[in-house]
């Protein structure tokens, strides 16, 4: 298969990621949608690895996996952290922070 | 010559400094050994500078001592340099004589006061700031002492600055004095500007040289000479409490009465006579000038001591007292009579100051009131202290032997037989000298008033059993001082008593001020004569008055005269005139700047304008900060795309040439991604908005038919992503 039919499902899958984030109010799914993102950066690397030739992208897909985990360690932390305090994770709700 | 002058002045200073930081932790004991060594071995160091050392020197003028360099700037030069001659030497001996006497006197006096080391330690910075004043031999070095013994002026009048009373006076002076040093200072740039140096004996120098610089004219037809001897008049009259600018003597007496003796009548007040005495050969360049110092002086003689007559503050006669005694030293100097004015400075310096220590040694027996009408018949109860009052009364009255008699005799004869003021001033000369006839009278007769109310007669005062005369610290300076009022006119007794080599004062100081003045012999003792019938006259008619307490001619003269006597009492309204003329209108202005400057613009537009900008911005930026991680992510997004779209164009070419070749433009853009072939390119050579060569080569020539300027434009093209972007240059071709 050509470079750029990995390329456009990697955009397709940003996309999806990035509606989600930015649309979706429950922090989990939130999260669950950055994961996503980060699936189709790790996918665009890979194919341009293997169109180029170069194991650079390979060894960066593998940093991306590790870094995917700990957020997602972090992330849900975080969330049942928010949780616990404020029994919602709705992230309308959480806007100390608002000025 | 070299020598060690720095010392005298060094030595109280450092007294002063180590009481101010350390004499809290010491016993009163200590603290006033300290203070009285330090004033004593600058008297010491004095003494001996002045017996052993000037005397050969006195000629050549005297002594120096040059510490280093202060400042230079430019043309200005000034060293930190200290100069005994004669005049300085005399004043010298008698600010550490009186100097140290009060000393030991405060010992009695502030025995019981809670800061002693803080009081003690003011009196050593005054006797250094003094020293420096005297002993200074440029005008800024002077300068800096006159500015030191203002500043313990206000430190001691505040000294029990408890009371709102005594602070205000303090205020009173400083500022009062501020105005004066104003005179001063100009006083002093204008004498750089026309001589080019403020050292003292080389501005006495040109102007005894006649000082073209000095004569020239500068404003309204009066030498520079003028000018300056009248600005420095100015700041003399505001340090030795003349009209205009007395107002704050009197109100001074707020302070201790130690240093109302040594401050505000002995040293510091005449200051302002030391320094016209130490220009004097610049003041006789300018008649007119030495005039209206004159006059001034007369005037003030005779006004603070009419005030005196209607007073009935102790301390207040006393001060009146010294403002009129000091307007006959004026007069003095003013009629180019230096050396009487210095006498009659150095007779005052003793029978002022003992007339002080009487006064605080009546108050100190009193409990602290100054009230002569609540006092009386005090001379069986403090015997020492009445004997000195009585020597050093007659002393300032005038009554012959005693010696403010020949120091009092030789500013009034010199008043009349002066010919400084030349032809056209002639008229000031009897003039003033008659004021001072009147001045005397009036003298004689308040101060003859204040002993009969104080000692004679009845005792008035609440505390009669426990009077008691003062301790031996107390007395004893009280005795020199007496011996002092007694003895010191001998030093300048007139010609026509005792030969011509009696006036010995006249004879040293000669050098420093010039020759005394001439009286003819029979002038002289005519003189004297009216002097000592003015002031038996005085003393008589207060007798007439007052003897043994208030009597029936002074209770009559009272009623019938109601008005004069109220307008007298209340000293003139002066202080009430200031009040409305001067105090008043700058407050207002004051208020106004405060209002408009400070609260307004600096407050309200400044402070808070920037305040209110921030807060507005703050207002609006605050907007955007909406708390939704969400909607951040969103504009971030936004931010992003439009990141790439920005970084996607076509980069600028790495490197563009053009050469001309004869007619020929060659185009060479050399861009990288010129090798993908993927970009269009479209040349423009002749500016005139067609393209001349199109495609993908990034390289292109063109021929032009005729020479000239020309405008070229290259267009670059990224079809994939739809952006563009143009280069535009100036050719000519030849």
């Amino acid at each position: 298969m050509p470079t750029y039919a990995y390329i456009l499902v990697s955009l397709a899958l940003f996309f999806v990621g990035t509606a989600g984030v930015l649309l979706r109010r429950n922090a989990l799914i939130v999260l669950m949608s950055v994961e996503l993102q980060l699936a189709a950066g790790t996918l665009a690397l890979l194919a341009f690895s293997r169109a180029l030739g170069d194991q650079k992208g390979h060894v960066f897909a593998f940093f991306v996996m590790a870094l995917a985990a700990a957020e997602a360690a972090v992330g849900l932390a975080i969330v049942v952290s928010v949780f616990r305090t404020r029994r919602t994770a709705n992230l309308d709700d959480v806007n100390a922070l608002k000025g | 010559m070299l020598s060690h002058l720095r010392t005298i002045p060094l030595l109280p200073l450092l007294g002063a400094a180590y009481l101010i930081l350390v004499g809290r932790h010491h016993s009163r004991r200590a603290v006033h050994h300290i203070a009285c060594m330090a004033v004593g071995a600058a008297l010491v160091v004095s003494a001996d500078a002045f017996f052993f050392g000037l005397p050969a020197l006195v000629k050549e003028g005297g002594l120096t001592d040059v510490v280093g360099t202060w400042f230079a700037s430019g043309d200005l030069r000034v060293d930190l340099a200290l100069r005994m001659d004669a005049l300085s030497g005399l004043m010298c001996l008698v600010v550490t004589l009186v100097g140290t006497l009060i000393h030991i006197y405060s010992t009695g006096y502030m025995a019981h006061d809670k800061d002693y080391a803080r009081f003690f330690a003011y009196l050593n910075l005054f006797c250094g700031a003094m020293l420096l004043l005297v002993l200074g031999d440029n005008l800024p070095v002077m300068f800096i002492g006159w500015e030191g013994v203002g500043l313990c002026s206000y430190l001691l009048i505040g000294f029990w600055y408890g009371e709102t009373a005594n602070a205000s006076a303090g205020k009173k002076a400083f500022i009062t004095n501020r105005v004066g040093d104003l005179g001063f200072l100009i006083g002093m740039f204008l004498l750089f500007r026309a001589a080019g140096t403020l050292d003292i004996p080389a501005l006495l120098d040109t102007a005894r040289g006649g000082g073209a610089v000095l004569t020239a004219t500068l404003w309204w037809g009066q030498p520079v000479a003028f000018w300056a001897a009248l600005f420095l008049f100015f700041g003399a009259a505001g340090k030795s409490a003349q009209i205009p600018l007395y107002v704050w003597l009197p109100d001074a007496m707020a302070g201790p009465t130690p240093v109302s003796a040594l401050i505000h009548a002995a040293t510091m007040v005449t200051a302002g006579v030391y320094m016209v005495a130490r220009l004097g050969a610049m003041y006789l360049l300018a008649p007119a000038a030495l005039a209206i110092v004159a006059g001034v002086g007369a005037l003030t003689a005779l006004f603070a001591a009419v005030i005196a007559l209607g007073q009935n503050d102790f301390k207040k006669i006393l001060a009146y007292s010294t403002i009129s005694q000091l307007g006959f030293m004026f007069v003095g100097v003013g009629t180019g009579n230096f050396a009487g004015g210095i006498f009659h400075l150095f007779t005052h310096a003793f029978f002022k100051a003992g007339l002080f220590l009487c006064a605080g040694s009546v108050m100190h027996a009193l409990g602290g009131s100054g009230d002569i009408t609540r006092m009386g018949g005090l001379a069986g109860k403090l015997p020492w202290t009445t004997w000195v009052f009585r020597v050093c009364w007659l002393a300032i009255c005038g009554v012959p032997i005693f010696s403010g008699f020949f120091s009092k005799d030789a500013i009034v004869a010199g008043a009349f037989a002066t010919e400084v003021f030349g032809p056209r001033l002639a008229w000031v000369s009897p003039t003033v000298g008659a004021g001072l006839l009147a001045a005397a009278l009036g003298t004689a007769f308040y101060m003859s008033r204040l002993y009969y109310l104080v000692f004679t007669g009845e005792c008035r005062a609440d505390t009669r059993g426990h009077l008691h005369e003062s301790p031996i610290e107390m007395v004893g300076p009280l005795v020199v001082f007496g011996l002092g009022a007694f003895l010191a006119g001998m030093a300048g007794l007139p010609p026509a008593v005792g030969g011509s080599r009696a006036d010995l004062i006249g004879h040293w100081l000669a050098p420093a001020v010039g020759p005394p003045l001439e009286v003819s012999s029979g002038f002289e003792w005519r003189m004297m004569v009216a002097s000592t019938v003015i002031a038996l006259a005085g003393i008589g008619l207060a007798r007439l008055f007052f003897g043994g307490g208030a009597r029936e001619p002074a209770r009559r003269f009272v009623a019938a005269l109601p008005r004069l006597v109220a307008v007298v009492r209340s000293k003139f309204f002066v202080d009430e005139i200031y009040q409305w003329l001067v105090v008043r209108p700058l407050r207002g202005l004051s208020r106004g700047l405060f209002v408009v400057v400070d609260r307004i613009l600096i407050d309200e537009l400044l402070v808070g304008g920037w305040t209110f900008l921030v807060d507005t911005i703050g207002r609006f930026l605050r907007l955007v900060q909406v708390g939704d991680v969400q909607r951040y992510l969103a504009i971030f997004a936004m931010g992003l795309a439009a990141l790439v779209y920005v970084m996607a164009r076509p980069a600028a070419p790495s490197e563009l040439k053009i050469r001309i070749e004869g007619r020929s433009a060659v185009v060479e853009l050399g861009d990288r991604e010129a090798t993908s072939g993927k970009l269009d390119y479209g040349f423009d050579f002749d500016g005139d908005g067609r393209e001349d060569r199109s495609g993908p080569s990034p390289n292109a020539t063109w021929s032009y038919t005729r020479p000239g300027r020309y405008r070229l434009r290259i267009r670059v093209t990224d079809p994939q992503w739809s952006t563009a972007r143009t280069i535009e240059r100036t050719i000519d071709i030849r």
